[in-house]
């Protein structure tokens, strides 16, 4: 049995091994376009396949962006302006960091004020559950409490 | 707010995300719509080699003072071979719209051959015929996919996008109220 999964095991984990992100042979003028290259390709949506990134995407229009920012980087673009290319290109849905706009003020601070609202609401639950907590027996009513409690065992 | 009414909170807040979904899920929303960027700007600048002419050219200056149909295709992209019959076919019903084919032709070597051929043998819809060679003119346009085709007004304006094959519903549906509205 275990010599017949070995191989098999093997074979469906295989392409896992050679799957790396589409491969292209290029070489960078140095390493900081190298790294400016990689941060743009990650942040940059690829226009046709909706849900990854211009570095993980085979479709082809991803292939000519990605040759096109190639281009620009060593052509001396600075990054603010190959997005600019970008965007006015296919718009701010490219952009997977949206920028800061009236509409996408949502985006950015919704969560932040969702956390607000959460510390609000905790804090009015423990305020809340601190008065009932003093609403407790006074030491006289305790007393009161233990005599019957003792009255009863000793019944 | 009475205790009674907080309980009402929860469903509320369960209403409006159900609210939410319904509208997301709706019907005629389309989740792979991506807006275009270029609805309502100036048609990009080009000069491009023509596809019948080895020596001539194509240049956004002759998309000028009359209604163009921009339509990116390839004889590789198996939607532009259903669409052609209707593009022919609205190319003689629309006598008065200029139609201009982009063949792309970036990583398809000996595609301008094939694309002549194919023009050659099912019949030409485009007036004027230009090559996109690199897929500079694509991207300049917004393009994602072929076939894309986009509706150019007599002021050289991009007026709409259109991704996907055109046939004879979407011409009635979506061109021809368009084109009333700009002709």
């Amino acid at each position: 049995m275990m010599r017949c999964f070995l191989p098999l095991l093997f074979l469906f984990l295989a392409p896992g091994l050679f799957a790396a992100a589409p491969i292209e042979d290029i070489t960078f003028a140095d390493a900081e376009q190298q790294a400016r290259y990689d941060k743009l390709i990650a942040e940059l949506r690829c226009p046709k396949c909706l849900n990854s990134n211009l570095a993980g995407s085979d479709a082809p229009i991803a292939a000519s962006l990605r040759t096109e920012i190639r281009e620009q980087l060593a052509e001396g673009r600075s990054d603010d302006e190959i997005i600019e290319f970008m965007t006015a290109r296919y718009g701010d849905f490219v952009l997977y960091r949206p920028r800061l706009t009236a509409g996408t003020a949502a985006l950015w601070f919704g969560p932040l004020v969702l956390l607000a609202v959460g510390f609000i609401v905790l804090r009015r639950m423990l305020v809340t559950a601190r008065a009932q907590r003093e609403d407790d027996l006074s030491p006289e009513e305790m007393q009161k409490l233990q005599t019957l409690l003792n009255d009863k065992d000793a019944r | 707010m009475s205790n009674r009414a907080k309980l009402f909170i929860p469903a509320a807040f369960f209403l409006v995300m159900l609210g939410l979904l319904l509208f997301g899920l709706g019907k005629g929303r389309d989740p792979n719509h991506v807006p275009s960027a270029l609805t309502n700007r100036p048609l990009p600048e080009f000069t491009r080699q023509a596809l019948f002419d080895p020596n001539g050219t194509v240049s956004s200056e002759q998309l000028r003072g009359g209604i163009f149909l921009v339509n990116f295709w390839g004889t590789w992209c198996a939607p532009c071979h259903y669409e052609h019959p209707y593009l022919v076919e609205i190319s003689e019903r629309e006598p008065d719209i200029t139609f201009v084919g982009v063949n792309v032709s970036a990583d398809y070597p000996g595609e301008p051959e094939r694309a002549r051929d194919f023009l050659d043998e099912r019949g030409n819809p485009f007036k004027i015929s230009l090559i996109d060679d690199d897929g500079s003119l694509g991207i300049d346009f917004g393009v994602t996919g072929a076939p894309e085709t986009f509706v150019i007004d007599s002021s050289g304006t991009i007026r709409y996008r259109h991704v996907g094959v055109i046939d004879n519903d979407v011409w009635a549906e979506t061109f021809e109220p368009l084109l009333a509205q700009i002709r």
